[in-house]
């Protein structure tokens, strides 16, 4: 139990000072690794509260590909070290009283948390009782491809068309690169290809020759 | 056919105005002098009818009001005294339609000309045979407008458009007087119909009503505010600055509207209201004091004015002042008699003081005339006329009815009549004295206008003459033969009931009992008068001159009209304006329109402008503000109930 | 101590506040804000999986598992719009973003 103890309040504290730290570092590649080190110690709760799957998979896929990704956009980007800015004072009285409001509201509504007695009847996807004991992972496919595989595939289409959209915004086409457009060669027509030009005897020919394609 | 009098002259103007330009100006004015002409002969016929008759005839035309208590009926009221007025208006204004076809010969607009001339009128018919209080006041409105219409004939003149606005605008405010008494008496009577307020009248007299949080006398306080109207009408003290100016109208409105008829009609009022006048001695002293004061007032202005037509004009409002008087001693057969008189010799006056101008090419100042008596006889001898039955020489129509008014005043025996007698006199030796300066200085001497305009004197036309002499007749013989049904023997069987004399009142007959000195005295004032202004003006021409350096304020006084147009400039006129403007710029402008379309308008734009600062552009100034509200949401939801 | 619900909740609410703070009070550039959007998701997905646990309720996690999916879409598009957007105007300074002042 006192190693329990310990690693939640170890991983929380790491947790925040990594937030903090996101948004007050200087260098924005800072910023981002300190976000990689947030998501390691949420991870961490996680495994804490037996959610082992969930943990993973916000290693795989937040650390593995969404803070790569941040990464990858920081370094393309030409970012200046940005100095603290004069403005940033002036905000920071208001925002921080408002920011703090909200915070204390917020312990105030989780610290006296009381679950009503109905909430027992109203789970959506009660744990499996009895029987032998499956792992997180068996759990959660168990339910995710039955209950809510309508969810499941929507999520892989806004995936999907979250790929097709980042392509289409950022596609650029080289000016100066010719490529092949297969199916326009194949549907070109003999009008397109071929001109019969009448040359009077003894004229030169004007412009004869092989005439670049879109000429 | 008494329809047919009134109502010609509407005809005639509707025709002449709105066709007039398809017919021309000989069409316009032959169809309205026509018309005019025919009303008068008829007039005369209807007179006579009406004096065969014992009680007035009423011609009901057609109900105008019925409407809860109030019920107004358009009627025509035929008795003596309307007959009178018949007479006296449509032979005046047809002898002035004939002479304005010689005076208005090379106008722009005769056809409107004769139009408005036809429309007045018939207004004037119209309050002259009136049966109630609401059609008396239709035609007093009515000429009201004729005459607005009649001065601003020449509207391109801003003199003449200012000279139009001041006569309506002054009327105005006796017609708002009258239109009180009007209200008054239907609240006193609960009926506006003459018949029935006449024979009521008696019954009123001691009640009180309520004014202004006074109990004052009902009889009296009526009377007094119809007067109001009467004073705005006729021009007496105080609300007679607009007839001088109204000079700014052709001579032929002046003599028409401006002598004889239209000013007159404040006489008609009250003695056609003597029924009720009778019962309210206090609002006949009113009238007395005013008219004696306004007689004696016009005339000492008389005597300092140099335009030809402005003398006349003061004459006017001096001679209507007589007729007011003698109301006020409940002399009304006097002052109609004078009224009738009167109407013969100013339009006259007036109508020959437009030969002298039309001869000396517009020109109305009198020291610029002079020397022309030689040149013009007949205008000359005509103006001779005129003036001698003005200034109530014996024999001529003005003697008799200004005589009986200074006897009936003075017999009268009440204060009021004693100053009106004393005033009157005064004014006679005045009116003399003016009558005379004006043909002395107009006709003798030498000529004072250059040798291009003097060569050009030349007597008018016929069709300008021929009017002047029907005029010249009524004015010599008008009097002799009238006096005694109006003021003499027969007067009680001519009035019948049209003017009703309390015994007690009586000042006519009371006068036949005055002292030779008063007999004699307002006839030796007038010669006095004349023989000052033969010293004056032929004998010693240098007095006039040389007085008026001595007394020069009183001289000031006097030409300047007693300072009453800049009293009533600084009282009223720049008052007037000072509200307008504040209204229109701070009142309008400022406040509502501020406050309505413009500042609503700008107080919206201002919002929206300070609304589109929260879109600064800024991402995080948003969610900044996402936040905030998620916040305040949360607060409040935590908040304890 | 018993780690409680208390605990993680409390845990997830700091890391949603400074997710907050990173949106609004940072002066450098958009990819913090990116990053701080992040990091809200993960304090929501914190406690969707707390809950899930003491309610013995698996939709919890399941949950917990879209919003990840939802996520990752969502830092991939913002990511490209931001880069379409450097090219364009060259800049990603917070406070050079204000095309949209009205």
């Amino acid at each position: 139990m006192i190693l329990q103890t310990v690693m939640f309040y170890l991983f929380a504290a790491v947790a925040v000072a990594s937030g903090v730290m996101v948004v007050s570092a200087r260098n924005p590649v800072h910023s981002v690794l300190f976000l990689i080190l947030a998501f390691f110690n949420a991870a961490g709760l996680f495994v804490l509260m037996g959610a082992e799957f969930l943990a993973m998979i916000l290693v795989i896929v937040y650390v593995g590909a969404v803070a790569v990704l941040f990464l990858f956009v920081v370094m393309m980007l030409d970012i200046d070290f940005a100095a603290l800015r004069s403005g940033f004072l002036r905000y920071l009285p208001v925002g921080a009283l408002v920011g703090f409001v909200l915070l204390a509201e917020l312990i105030l509504v989780f610290g006296s948390w009381a679950l009503a007695p109905e909430v027992a009847g109203l789970k959506g996807a009660p744990l499996p009782t009895g029987g032998v004991a499956i792992s997180n992972t068996r759990a959660l496919g168990n339910l995710l491809y039955t209950r809510y595989i309508f969810a499941f595939e929507a999520a892989g289409v806004i995936l999907f068309v979250a790929m097709i959209g980042a392509i289409v915004l950022t596609l650029r086409r080289r000016a100066d690169v010719r490529r092949q457009s297969i199916a326009e060669q194949l549907a070109r027509t003999r009008a397109q290809s071929v001109e019969v030009v009448k040359v009077p005897v003894g004229s030169p020919v004007r412009g004869g020759g092989v005439a670049a394609p879109g000429e | 056919m008494a329809l047919l009098v009134v109502f010609l002259p509407l005809f005639a103007a509707a025709v002449a105005g709105f066709f007039g330009r398809a017919i021309g100006d000989r069409g316009a004015q032959l169809v309205t002098c026509g018309a005019l002409v025919v009303s008068a002969v008829l007039g005369w016929l209807v007179f006579f009818d009406i004096l065969r008759h014992d009680a007035p005839q009423i011609v009901p035309i057609v109900t105008w009001i019925a409407a809860g208590g109030v019920d107004v009926q358009w009627s025509l009221r035929l008795d003596s005294l309307s007959g009178v007025m018949i007479v006296v208006v449509t032979t005046v204004s047809a002898m002035v339609h004939i002479y304005s076809i010689g005076y208005m010969a090379h106008d722009r607009s005769i056809p409107r000309f004769m139009a408005y001339l036809s429309l007045f009128t018939f207004f004037m018919l119209m309050l002259a045979s009136a049966n109630d209080f609401v059609q008396m006041f239709f035609g007093w409105e009515g000429v009201g407008l004729a005459s607005y219409l009649l001065i601003g004939f020449w509207y391109d003149r801003p003199s003449a458009n200012a000279a139009a606005i001041k006569a309506f605008v002054v009327n105005r405010i006796g017609d708002f007087g009258f239109a009180l008494g009007i209200f008054a008496t239907f609240v006193i009577f609960g009926t506006l119909d003459f018949s029935s307020v006449f024979a009521k009248a008696p019954g009123a007299v001691g009640t009180t009503m309520n004014f202004l949080h006074w109990q004052v006398p009902s009889l009296t306080l009526a009377c007094i505010l119809l007067f109001i109207g009467a004073m705005g009408k006729s021009a007496q003290l105080g609300l007679h600055t607009w007839l001088p100016d109204a000079m700014e109208g052709p001579t032929p409105v002046s003599a028409l509207i401006h002598a004889a008829t239209m000013v007159t009609a404040g006489v008609y009022m009250v003695a056609r209201l003597s029924p009720m006048f009778e019962y309210a001695p206090t609002a006949l002293a009113v009238v007395g004091v005013i008219g004696g004061t306004t007689a004696m007032f016009a005339a000492s202005i008389g005597m300092a004015q140099n335009d030809i037509k402005r003398v006349i004009a003061y004459s006017t409002c001096s001679q209507l002042g007589y007729m007011f008087f003698a109301a006020g001693v409940s002399a009304y057969g006097a002052a109609m008699f004078h009224l009738f008189t009167h109407a013969f010799f100013k339009a006259l006056l007036f109508l020959a003081a437009g030969s002298v101008i039309h001869a000396m090419a517009s020109e109305q100042d009198m020291r610029r005339m002079g020397g022309l008596w030689k040149k013009i006889p007949y205008t000359y001898v005509l103006m001779w006329i005129g003036s001698l039955s003005l200034a109530g020489i014996p024999f001529f129509a003005g003697y008799y009815s200004k005589d009986t008014i200074l006897m009936a005043s003075w017999a009268s025996g009440s204060a009021v009549g004693r100053y009106s007698y004393c005033l009157g006199t005064f004014t006679a030796f005045l009116t003399a004295f003016y009558s005379w300066r004006l043909i002395i200085m107009t006709f003798h001497g030498e000529p004072r206008a250059d040798h291009e305009t003097m060569h050009h004197v030349h007597e008018s036309p016929w069709v300008m003459l021929l009017p002047l002499f029907v005029l010249a007749a009524g004015a010599v013989f008008a009097g002799y033969f009238a006096e005694e049904y109006f003021v003499g023997a027969d007067r009680g069987a001519f009035w019948k009931h049209a003017i009703v004399v309390l015994p007690a009142h009586d000042s006519i007959a009371a006068a036949e009992h005055v002292s030779a000195l008063i007999l004699y005295l307002p006839l030796v004032a007038a010669l006095a008068g004349i023989a000052l202004a033969y010293l004056c003006y032929m004998i010693r021409p240098e007095i006039p001159a040389a007085m008026a350096l001595r007394f020069r304020s009183i001289y000031l006084f006097l030409y300047n009209k007693w300072y009453f147009d800049e009293l009533y400039d600084r009282l009223f006129v720049h008052t007037a304006f000072v509200l307008g403007d504040g209204l229109w710029k701070t009142g309008d402008g400022a406040i509502i329109d501020g406050l309505g379309p413009d500042g609503i308008s700008a107080a919206t734009r201002e919002l929206a402008r300070e609304a589109s600062r929260l879109q600064t552009g800024y991402v995080y100034h948003y969610a900044f503000a996402m936040l905030i509200g998620v916040v305040a949401l949360v607060t409040w939801y935590l908040l304890p109930r | 101590m018993h780690i409680g619900l208390a605990h993680f909740l409390t845990v997830a609410a700091i890391l949603f506040t400074l997710g907050i703070f990173g949106i609004f009070l940072n002066r450098k550039n958009v990819i913090i804000i990116m990053m701080s959007i992040e990091l809200m998701l993960l304090a929501v997905n914190i406690n969707f999986v707390a809950f899930s646990v003491i309610l013995q309720d698996l939709a919890g996690q399941v949950f917990a598992m879209f919003v990840l999916t939802v996520a990752a879409a969502e830092a991939a598009i913002g990511l490209a719009i931001l880069v379409v957007y450097f090219r364009n105007r060259g800049t990603i300074q917070v406070e050079d973003i204000h095309m949209m002042k009205g």
